[in-house]
């Protein structure tokens, strides 16, 4: 199932009230959640509106992706960054906070960051052209049966290209200057486990191939057609599946069709009072399928646990049938346990369809937060020594200076020269006073959550262990900045690719003793890379540990550089990324934490999980899935 | 010159090169319009890879990693790594055979004349520092090495071991870190500059350095942890070098120097306070010393403390031939990269040539068997006389620096350290161990290749194959001679330019008066001590004017090694068809692997360079089958033969001592003595003329030649080693050397 994880984005909501439901969680103030009475409407019905060429109305996602979302870049057709009329950085639209604010010091950072200059502009095609797509190769027999179902399907150009990627650099670059080589043939709205279980059967009678398509926000290739596929490529869209089916009290769990996004499941489940709290940055976006097919990881992991620790059952159809458990427990002990056969199996070995995931009773109280340091080293000590007294806040990240720059740019104009004053004494306190020196400091956000109470008890502990190395509390303003730049990111790509800046973000995982090396080469890495490929300008190459654990951390990086008077930009990146890769391997880091191995990745899997490691997973993917149908070729 | 002018510092230059925008080459001014804004403001790495650092490749000699790389044909297994620098095809098992350019040299000895000294010691003095570091005293690097977690684990470790309580044993370390540490002190620095520019003035004519090296080196310290690895010929070594840094106001090296010096009691404290630090000779077994010792190393390299300066040689080389390396200390230092505990480590390969040795005499002595003295402070004094002699010039040349990166690129990727903590102690994996070697080989051949060979050197080698007495005319014709021969051969030969061969002859011959002289037109050995003495007497005084002599054509070898030994099978083997030949060489090469410097392991690389050389030079004509010296060529041939025959000699002497009188076990000091005595006899009767056969570093060597062939068992023992000969396989061997067998079977098929 096409990707999810990516903590790429983060957000904004379709309809007015989800806008106002994420603008909560991401200003942090809190609303007294109506506890709406339960949604009376909910119930385990087998299927519903068979055949019905209008979606759900429940769905953000329309079938029509690009009537909302931007063809060629990131998120909402309305929301992204601008340079006004007087050269000022503007984010447009009314979804997010920052929507219609201007950020007067963002020109100039870009400029001295990349040595980008507005007056040099890409511009891409303005709308896809039809004429280059590939042509849909579907046989008759198959369309006959495929009517039959009365599942919904296309095989319009613009539905099968707009499928036929994730957000890689590569792919939308592809979208903005080129055409991909294969896209699917044909795509298929399935609104309901039976009709997923039809597909599958009428795949395997005609051999074809099917590519699931949940959110599509992956980062990994994971959504690209292989090329030398002959037979009709099959993608399978999972975003009229996307009903709670049941809500259960007694046991906080919820039964939920897997072409969820985030953001729907989050507002409806609130409606009855609960949440999941899995957020990954995409969550706009990516489904509850793609999140189990890529093992994706939530910002507020600490409290509410990755995916696999989220998860009770999953529901998943396979060319050799149904696979799932016969009870739904905590914990079993019956072998190896099915579910990590399918959780991260990349859509190799079938469609999700099915997902019971826990749920919480929505927090009574958020806040956010931060912590200035004198240094990264000492920050890492900090996080670590939380993560050693296991009182890691619902999240912290620790930002390096670089990065703590780039949210700083991002500061929307101030209201009032009060508010301005305040900030220079800030400022003048902790470089001044404090002595910390503004390019070398670096910042951890916080957000807590819980009772009242609770949180701002542990909020104290968090601050005193912070005060033990170093740490001045910050304020929340900077915290809900931090996590404002987590979404904002990818938008700013998309402005980036105007004016010939390119970028991505990668991550791993690393032990806490290796921290501060791997973020250290990985970084130096980049930046010889790119001196060694001719990049004319040093790059951006910045990290963050977002996720703090027991035993280690994940580290997040983000690398940006203008690639102006280099010829083939992607190739230098990708050369570039892969350097990168390596460094982290060779540095004691993994090869994925949350975004997957996808096509990217795969030449690293045999080092990673060893010859006889690749093998077991190549054995179940023949015991389900001999024919090969779910040929996405990701991961093996 | 004001005191300003007189810092030699860089600095103020801060490296053209790679210097701010505006000095950027024809080119970057239309890029500059093109791209307004900033750019790479910071400093770069220079040799990530140095062919391509900007506008460097024009200036830097082209002896950097990739140059070299590029330059030979690549291994056909190897071809899937075209990438890897030091992978066995590209490394320096081949150097690069096109001559190359080199950096001027510049005397810094000659503002010294001009200028105060005392000045000179007290100037201000800011060493570049590596970026990375933050400041910290001797002390508190003591202390966090006390602290490490690599230490402590192994004092617990031992602690439980021995039922020890952890204190005793950290008392233990304790001890051990204040033997060991360096104290540098900016006050015993200037001491030394001081007195050092007095007793050098007296003691070298000039003291040349490449300017450009320097500059390169300032560079590579501010960017990476750097350790410098000095040619070790004499004890002059290391106290020119941090006398060289402090002149150019770079960050002043701390040394491994042999806890020996300890022993001269006011020297050892000065030294240790000009950065030395000590080690044992010998600490294999002692689990607590050695980890002392290397994460006191570790932590200096980590911490970009100060350069690490130590001697792959192990010790100074009694007869000016390059030693084969020593690992250990290496493999300490480029463990931090292994471990990602450092981005990269640059490895600096420095070539110290001495005109004179100051040691000369004392080496031959010590060759021949008489001790060498302990060091003593009242031993140093005594040896002040030495400073009315002249020693002529000193070349130093900061070789290139090597980034290990670059290096262990697509040879140690797979990080081996991944799955045990990085402070637990851990054998190194065989690649590890492989590759280490490998670059110590490597950066030994980088030392050999910027060698100065002065013309001294030349007449040595000429005047060895024609003793007792030649013809003055005809030595400076064969000296004209072989110095075209030598520089085909990429040898470094510094000869001034208007000097006419006469003159140069000439020079040589007064610098070096108390090894040869001119009577009657005729240069003869100056071995004259004693006219009347006893037949030992005489063979001993011949044998010291034999050996210094040697001594400065050895400096010749390793440049000739791989022509040589081809010229040298030629003459051996029984047919002029390749694969004899190339067996002979073969042969040679594994029998005088200690000897000589070879990249282990390719021989076949070797064999080709040698007749590529020698084809060069005209000397011989290669067909399809054959191989063979033309007409005009036999002359090289055989001159260069002649030049590796006493080694032939030699171990054919001492190989017959081993394979008829060593029936028992005997260790290495029964060995020396024995073998001394049965070659002394020997030219005593006068039926050798094979002097060199006396000299205990030849005598070693051939033993352990012996060991490596397997035709002697070398068995540990608690108080040291003893030795087994298998006579049969000795006797083998012996028969390979002049028996023209024909070869076994087709050992180069690839040929």
């Amino acid at each position: 199932m096409a990707a999810a994880a990516g903590e790429a984005a983060g957000g904004g909501g379709g309809s007015p009230s989800s806008a106002r439901r994420r603008l909560r969680i991401i200003s942090g103030h809190l609303r007294g959640s109506p506890r709406a009475p339960g949604r009376g409407a909910l119930s385990p019905s087998p299927c519903k509106a068979q055949g019905g060429s209008a979606g759900p109305a429940s769905g953000s996602i329309p079938k029509k992706r690009q009537e909302l979302l931007k063809w060629n870049g990131w998120g909402y057709n309305d929301s992204k960054f601008i340079f006004n009329k007087k050269g000022q950085a503007e984010f447009t639209g009314r979804r997010y906070r920052l929507g219609g604010m201007v950020l007067p010091t963002f020109k100039e950072w870009i400029e001295k960051t990349f040595g980008a200059s507005l007056e040099h502009k890409t511009t891409s095609r303005a709308s896809l052209n039809v004429n280059d797509v590939p042509p849909s190769i579907v046989n008759e027999e198959f369309l006959q049966d495929l009517r039959a179902t009365k599942i919904s399907y296309s095989q319009d150009a613009e539905d099968r290209v707009f499928r036929a990627h994730g957000h890689c650099l590569h792919e939308i670059f592809v979208l903005r200057e080129g055409m991909f080589k294969r896209i699917p043939d044909i795509v298929v709205w399935p609104v309901c486990h039976e009709d997923v279980v039809k597909i599958v059967e009428l795949a395997c009678k005609h051999n074809l191939c099917i590519i699931p398509f949940g959110g599509g926000t992956s980062v990994s290739s994971a959504l690209e057609c292989p090329e030398e596929e002959k037979r009709t490529i099959i993608s399978l869209d999972t975003s009229q599946m996307n009903r709670i089916l049941w809500i259960d009290e007694k046991n906080l769990t919820a039964c939920v069709e897997a072409g969820i996004v985030g953001q729907d499941l989050e507002k409806q489940l609130a409606e009855s009072g609960f949440c999941t709290g899995h957020e990954p940055d995409s969550m706009e976006f990516s489904s509850l399928g793609g999140w189990v097919a890529t093992r994706a990881s939530g910002m507020k992991k600490n409290i509410y646990g990755n995916i696999e620790d989220l998860v009770i059952h999953i529901k998943m159809v396979t060319p050799r049938g149904i696979v799932e458990k016969n009870c739904q427990v905590p914990r079993m002990s019956t072998g190896p346990d099915i579910h990590h056969f399918i959780m991260g199996s990349e859509g190799t070995l079938g469609v999700v369809t099915e997902v019971t995931i826990k749920i919480r009773p929505v927090p009574e109280y958020q806040k956010y937060g931060s912590v200035v340091f004198p240094n990264f080293e000492r920050g890492v000590a900090c996080l670590r020594e939380v993560a050693k007294q296991r009182c890691a806040p619902a999240s912290i990240r620790l930002v390096d200076n670089a990065q703590f720059q780039f949210g700083h740019a991002l500061k929307p104009q101030v209201a009032s020269i009060f508010t301005s004053f305040l900030d220079g004494l800030k400022k003048f306190y902790i470089t001044k006073f404090k002595g910390f020196d503004p390019n070398i400091l670096c910042v951890a956000t916080l957000l807590f959550e819980g009772d009242r109470e609770k949180v701002l008890q542990h909020e104290k502990q968090v601050y005193d262990i912070a005060t033990k190395f170093g740490g001045l509390a910050a304020g929340e303003d900077n915290g809900q900045r931090g996590y404002m730049l987590t979404f904002v990111i990818a938008y700013l790509r998309d402005l980036g690719l105007d004016y010939y800046v390119i970028g991505e973000s990668f991550e791993t995982s690393v032990p806490w003793d290796r921290v501060l090396d791997l973020c250290r080469n990985v970084k130096e890495r980049i930046v010889r890379e790119c001196k060694e490929k001719g990049v004319q300008f040093a790059p951006l190459s910045t990290c963050r540990v977002t996720q703090t654990y027991d035993a280690g951390a994940c580290v997040y990086f983000y690398f940006a550089f203008n690639y102006r008077g280099i010829s083939d930009p992607i190739h230098v990146y990708e050369q570039i990324e892969r350097a990168a890769r390596e460094e982290i391997l060779a540095n004691g880091g993994s090869l994925s934490h949350h975004h997957g191995v996808g096509k990217l990745r795969k030449r690293w899997m045999k080092e990673s999980i060893s010859d006889v490691g690749l093998g077991m997973l190549r054995s179940v993917k023949e015991y389900v899935d001999p024919n090969n149908i779910f040929g996405n070729k990701n991961l093996l | 010159m004001t005191a300003l002018g007189t810092r030699r510092s860089l600095s103020l230059h801060p490296y053209p090169r790679f210097a701010s925008p505006g000095k950027r080459g024809p080119r970057s001014g239309r890029r500059d319009e093109a791209f307004p804004g900033p750019r790479w403001d910071r400093t770069f790495p220079l040799t990530s890879s140095p062919s391509r650092a900007p506008s460097s490749a024009s200036a830097a000699p082209s002896l950097s990693v990739v140059s070299v790389a590029t330059a030979g044909v690549p291994d056909p297994e190897h071809r899937s790594s075209p990438q890897s620098c030091c992978g066995r095809p590209a490394g320096l098992g081949e150097k690069e055979l096109t001559s190359k350019k080199r950096d001027e040299f510049e005397d810094i000895l000659e503002e010294r004349r001009l200028s105060s000294d005392l000045r000179y010691a007290m100037k201000c003095y800011t060493p570049v520092i590596y970026k990375g570091l933050s400041p910290c005293k001797p002390d508190a690097i003591k202390s966090a090495v006390l602290q490490s977690e690599q230490v402590q684990y192994v004092i617990k470790q031992l602690a439980k071991e021995m039922g020890e309580s952890p204190d005793i044993i950290q008392e233990e370390a304790t001890e051990i870190l204040d033997e060991m540490g360096h104290r540098m002190q900016l006050g015993a620095v200037r001491f030394f500059a001081f007195t050092l520019s007095k007793i050098f003035k007296q003691l070298f004519q000039r003291v040349c350095v490449n300017e450009e090296g320097m500059q390169r080196l300032q560079h590579a310290i501010q960017e990476h942890p750097v350790v410098l690895l000095p040619s070790h010929r004499s004890y002059v070594d290391f106290l020119m070098l941090s006398y060289l840094l402090y002149t150019y106001d770079l960050a002043l090296p701390v040394i491994a120097a042999g806890i020996d010096f300890l022993g001269m009691k006011i020297v050892g404290e000065l030294l240790r306070r000009a950065g030395a630090f000590f080690m044992r000779r010998s600490f294999g077994g002692n689990r607590l010393y050695w980890a002392v010792f290397a994460e006191y190393v570790k932590t200096m390299l980590r911490s970009g403390y100060a350069p690490i300066e130590f001697f792959l040689e192990g010790t100074r080389s009694r007869t000016a031939k390059t030693l084969t390396p020593k690992f250990g200390l290496l493999s300490i230092v480029m463990e931090p990269f292994f471990k990602r505990e450092v981005f990269d480590t640059y490895l600096v390969p420095i070539s110290i040539s001495y005109e004179r040795i100051l040691e000369e005499s004392l080496y031959a002595y010590e060759l021949l068997g008489v001790p060498k003295p302990k060091e003593s402070t009242s031993g140093l004094l005594k040896a002040r006389r030495i400073l009315s002699d002249n020693f002529g010039t000193i070349h130093i040349y900061v070789g290139q620096p090597v980034s290990l990166r670059t290096l262990a690129s697509g040879r140690i990727n797979r990080c081996p350290y991944n799955l045990v903590p990085r402070h637990l102690p851990q054998k190194p994996s065989e690649d590890i161990q492989e590759f280490v070697s490998d670059v110590a080989y490597k950066m030994e051949l980088l030392q050999i290749e910027n060698m100065v060979l002065s013309p001294w050197v030349l007449v040595a080698a000429v005047l060895l194959q024609n003793l007792p007495a030649m013809e003055f005319e005809l030595l400076i014709e064969k000296t004209l001679w072989l110095k075209g021969l030598t520089q085909t051969f990429g040898g470094f030969i510094e000869w001034p330019d208007n000097l006419c061969a006469k003159k140069a002859v000439l020079s040589g011959l007064a610098l070096h008066s108390n090894i040869a002289r001119l009577a009657d037109g005729h240069v003869v050995l100056n071995d004259k001590g004693m006219e009347d003495g006893a037949v030992g007497e005489m063979v001993f005084r011949h044998a010291l004017a034999v050996l210094m002599c040697a001594t400065y054509r050895n400096q010749l070898l390793n440049v000739c090694v791989r022509p040589g030994l081809v010229a040298l099978a030629l003459h051996m083997a029984p047919s002029f068809r390749k694969e004899e030949v190339y067996s002979c060489f073969s042969f040679l090469r594994d029998v005088f692997s200690d000897e000589f410097i070879f990249f282990p392991g390719i021989s076949l690389k070797d064999f080709e360079e040698g007749c590529f050389l020698l084809t060069k030079c005209d000397a011989i004509q290669t067909s399809q089958q054959e191989i063979y010296p033309t007409d005009k060529g036999s002359g090289t041939v055989s001159f260069l033969s002649a030049m590796f025959r006493p080694f032939v000699e030699g171990y054919q002497l001492i190989f017959r001592y081993l394979s008829k009188e060593m029936k028992e076990a005997f260790t290495e000091k029964q060995f020396i003595p024995g073998v001394r005595n049965f070659v002394f006899q020997l030219l005593e009767k006068g039926s050798t003329q094979c002097y060199e056969a006396l000299s205990s570093d030849m005598q070693k060597n051939a033993l352990s030649a012996l060991v490596q062939l397997g035709a002697v068992k070398k068995k540990k023992m608690p108080n040291g080693f003893t030795y087994n000969v298998n006579q049969e396989a000795v006797s083998k061997i012996l028969d390979m050397f002049d028996a023209r067998i024909p070869v076994q079977k087709p050992v180069a098929a690839r040929l």
